[in-house]
């Protein structure tokens, strides 16, 4: 599906989708939003770049296999439910805040990098099952 | 004693990485591992001696209860001495006897593991924690059974050996759990200490099923004791440690430690007398049928494991000296017998006794410790054997059934004793075959262990001082209000003298009468398939089969089966439930009336549907499917749903994707099942849909309880700081779901792209 308005409209919806993506992870916690629906925005935006640009300038562009994002996903979220094991010795995923809100962002807390680490999960998951899929296709 | 267990560990993985030089260059090395634990342990006797008794505890799974406590009383001494010393002996043997194996860093490592594990079953206090050395015990042992695992009944015997005594594991975790339930505690001493009378329980013959079950299966009792004779297929080394001395012992040190518990009751005493004497015999005669040293060997021990069930089960304070001063004496010759064995493999690279003859000529030292051992094994005073076997006949005797238990043992004493002068002697005399004239003296670690060992025994029966150090403190644990134990060479001339004698020259006579040869071996083999071992093996081959049959019928294939067998079960369950359940007392004033915009999005589903049914294009079918869901998102929208909306939104372009993805590869028509099976398929999803319609009504119709979803309502922003009870729900009060949910997904995603990665690839 090499149509030239799609790929045009690609290239810059890409770049907005995700950065509304990023826009819905971190208004999840007071706003309809949160890093599950986050990560399968920004899914889309890379399977839409794909269909118009083909599979190959997708991974050329992502320049890492997406499957990496899944460790390190998974790595965030662990050690964000470790942080006040060791921070202040309280049980295992028990949310922790820094005292004043960041601009722009908001109040950030143990839960956000939790999110973050489903969001990249959830790319990482989406991502290498339509890949690997549509490349034995 | 935390350190030694653990230092075993570290020593086992160490072995991954520094496994190619320690086994070219410091093999020998190895051997102060048991050694440590065997001073450390040395050092502890005066100590226990004395009617002290040191523990460690240590805080493991405080919630369920599950502490790492190491006590050591005089039964774990007795047994972590065998377990270090003979272990000393084994390492520093094996240094040598493997020398040439590729695989010697791996062998050390199994074996470190598996002294680690069986020193924590015998200081373990905690039940559970008993139960996990056990297994690892277990365990160890298959990996070293199969060390040879290029050789097919090698890892057959390992597998079989695991199957074994992993169902004897099972039994063990039940019983800890049953005990656990009624003493509401794990700890061993607790248990003891507690006011609760186990053997008037009305669980108590459950506690004993348990038990056991686990014993018999670990200590090679009739008519588990197949798996014994097959882990024969370890090298030598292994035999003697795990197979003779040590891991089979585990079921007797458990027994021991339960008599005062669950003995000195009638269902205790005939079930271990009856097994105990059944395995005595049934083995003993085995023996006279083998002429693979090892396979005697293999046998003479179910024997004398069969001897000491027997003896607990007596149970009275004489039976059960008898008992522990016969796990000793037995160590000690048998694992002489087993390294002898081994040596003579080494050298004369054969176990068949109607071959070896006259290596005394060759192997001098070995032969001494030979007939030494063989010595001790029939009881010729003043071997330390004599003292054990005297203690049987004594035991027997001063029970409830002499006549019967005092024949059965010097049966069994007498097969056994021609057991071990086949082996110990055997080899040993004669005419030296020219083939064996090249054989020399190998290295001292090839003969110096078993000749110590073998000199232990006849200073233990000089100096039975010795043994009553090791017995006594071991006895006041396992005979409540034992009296100091008194070991003697010499009683006077009495009956137990005679049997002694009896059981010496009939030995003897059988040695001198009865040649060893295949022709023996040939006529047992006949009995194999109603033989436990063949009936065993029925019941597995036939379990394969039903779990073929079961697997083929349910794993089928194909997607539409599987979607068709969850639905109908799922019907099945609702429909029961509903059937008898359900009030069918619907007041439909309490639903909200209908508006337009929901029947409209209703009927936009409804036109979606019948399109997904009835068109003849996959891909039309996927959209209308898409279209559907769409629709679902709108009534989320409706009923302020929003995140529960954008999630669907979103996953379903994401299924149409994936579904165009994997249509693009089939064929454009579509025409997937017959009439028939359309019409089966379309009455099974109506059914379940109006099951789902009614069970819907129904949920209605019951006061709401909303308590969870208030909490979250109200907390969420108190106690996690955010406004959207959804993704507070998802990110911190439910975390951990979320955590794990995630991780299912990139192990789903992992398959996913091996499955296909591999097909491509292999295309």
């Amino acid at each position: 599906m090499k149509t030239l308005i799609l790929k045009t409209a690609s290239g810059y919806l890409l770049p907005v989708l995700l950065l509304f993506s990023v826009f819905i992870l971190l208004r999840g916690h007071y706003l309809p939003g949160g890093g599950f629906v986050g990560g399968l925005v920004a899914s889309i935006a890379f399977v839409l770049h794909a269909f118009a640009n083909g599979l190959e300038n997708t991974k050329n562009l992502l320049r890492i296999h997406p499957g990496f994002l899944m460790p390190f996903g998974l790595a965030i979220a662990f050690i964000s439910g470790l942080a006040p094991m060791f921070l202040y010795d309280l049980p295992f995923l028990t949310g922790i805040w820094f005292d004043e809100p960041l601009p722009v962002i908001g109040m950030v807390g143990s839960a956000l990098f939790f999110d973050t680490g489903v969001f990249l999960v959830v790319i990482g998951v989406t991502l290498t099952i339509i890949f690997t899929i549509s490349e034995s296709a | 004693m935390l350190a030694i267990v653990v230092l075993c560990f570290i020593t086992a993985i160490s072995l991954l990485f520094f496994g190619n030089y320690i086994k070219k260059n410091a093999a020998f090395g190895l051997t102060f591992l048991p050694l440590a634990g065997f001073v450390y342990f040395l050092s502890k006797l005066p100590q226990i001696t004395n009617g002290n008794i040191v523990t460690e505890s240590y805080n493991w799974v405080p919630s369920l209860g599950i502490q790492l406590t190491f006590r050591l009383d005089g039964l774990s001494l007795l047994f972590a001495l065998l377990i270090t010393g003979i272990g000393t002996l084994v390492f520093a043997y094996t240094s040598n006897y493997l020398k040439e194996n590729d695989h010697l860093d791996r062998f050390y490592g199994y074996l470190s593991v598996f002294m680690a594990a069986m020193l924590g079953l015998v200081l373990s206090d905690n039940l559970i924690s008993l139960f996990v050395f056990w297994e690892l015990t277990s365990i160890s042992s298959f990996f070293l059974i199969g060390f040879k695992n290029s050789s097919a009944t090698s890892r057959k015997s390992a597998l079989r050996a695991l199957t074994v005594t992993g169902l004897g594991g099972l039994f063990l975790l039940a019983g800890a759990l049953t005990f656990g339930t009624i003493a509401d505690t794990y700890s061993f001493q607790e248990i003891l200490n507690g006011s609760i009378d186990f053997t008037q329980h009305p669980l108590y013959s459950l506690l004993l099923l348990f038990i056991f079950g686990a014993a018999f299966t670990k200590s090679a009792q009739f008519p588990f004791h197949f798996w014994l004779p097959g882990a024969m297929e370890a090298p030598t080394p292994v035999s003697t440690y795990l197979h003779s001395a040590t891991m089979v012992k585990a079921g007797i040190y458990l027994l021991l430690r339960f008599s005062p518990v669950l003995g000195q009751h009638e269902y205790w005493q005939l079930t271990l007398i009856t097994i105990g004497g059944i395995t005595m015999i049934y083995a003993a005669f085995h023996t006279l049928f083998r002429t693979d040293l090892k396979g005697i060997l293999a046998y003479s021990t179910i024997a004398a494991l069969g001897i000491m069930v027997f003896l607990i089960g007596i149970g009275t304070e004489l039976a059960l000296t008898a008992a522990l001063t016969f796990i000793v004496v037995h160590a000690l010759y048998k694992a002489t017998l087993f390294l002898v064995t081994g040596t003579i493999d080494h050298e004369a690279k054969t176990r068949d006794v109607t071959q070896l003859a006259g290596l005394r000529k060759v192997l001098l030292p070995v032969a001494i410790a030979g007939f030494l051992a063989a010595f001790s094994n029939a009881g010729i005073p003043p071997f330390s054997g004599f003292i054990g076997k005297d203690l049987i006949y004594e035991a027997g005797l001063h029970s409830f059934q002499p006549v019967l238990l005092i024949v059965v043992a010097v049966i069994t004493n007498v097969l056994l004793a021609y057991a071990g002068y086949l082996v110990g002697i055997k080899p040993f005399i004669g005419k030296l075959p020219e083939k064996f004239e090249k054989i020399h003296l190998p290295s001292p670690l090839l003969w110096f262990p078993p000749l110590l060992l073998a000199v232990l025994g006849l200073l233990f029966g000089i100096v039975p001082k010795l043994l009553v150090s090791l017995v006594n403190p071991a006895l006041q644990e396992t005979f409540i209000g034992a009296n100091l134990v008194q070991l003697k060479l010499w009683h006077g001339f009495n009956l137990v003298l005679l049997l002694s004698l009896v059981t010496i020259i009939s030995g003897l006579l059988l040695f001198y009468f009865l040649k060893p040869n295949n022709d023996l071996t040939k006529f047992i083999v006949q009995f194999q398939t109603i033989s436990p071992l063949g009936i065993f093996e029925k019941i597995g081959i036939l379990m394969t089969k039903v779990s073929l049959l079961w697997t083929n019928f349910f794993q089928n294939g194909f997607l539409r089966n599987y979607v068709l067998t969850i639905i109908l079960v799922i019907s099945f369950l609702i429909g029961y439930n509903l059937f008898f359940n359900a009030k069918f007392l619907w007041d439909f004033s309490t639903i909200l009336s209908v508006t337009n915009y929901e029947i409209g999005i209703l009927s936009v589903m409804l036109v979606a549907i019948l399109f997904t049914v009835f068109t003849s294009s996959r891909l039309t079918a996927v959209a209308s499917l898409g279209v559907v869901g769409y629709a679902i998102c709108l009534l989320f929208v409706f009923y302020s749903a929003p995140d529960l909306a954008m999630t669907q939104f979103t996953i379903d372009t994401l299924t149409v994707i994936l579904f165009v993805l994997v249509l693009y590869r089939l064929p454009k028509y579509l025409k997937l099942s017959e009439n028939k099976k359309r019409i089966r398929d379309g009455f099974v999803a109506l059914v379940f849909g109006g099951l789902i319609t009614i069970l819907s009504l129904e949920v209605i119709q019951e006061p709401m309880n909303n308590e969870t979803g208030k909490f979250y309502a109200e907390n969420a922003y108190l106690l996690a700081k955010g406004k959207n009870v959804v993704n507070v729900v998802l990110v911190d009060f439910r975390g951990i779901d979320t955590l794990v949910e995630i991780t299912v997904l990139a192990i789903a995603a992992i398959g996913v792209f091996g499955l296909l990665k591999l097909r491509i690839r292999n295309n």
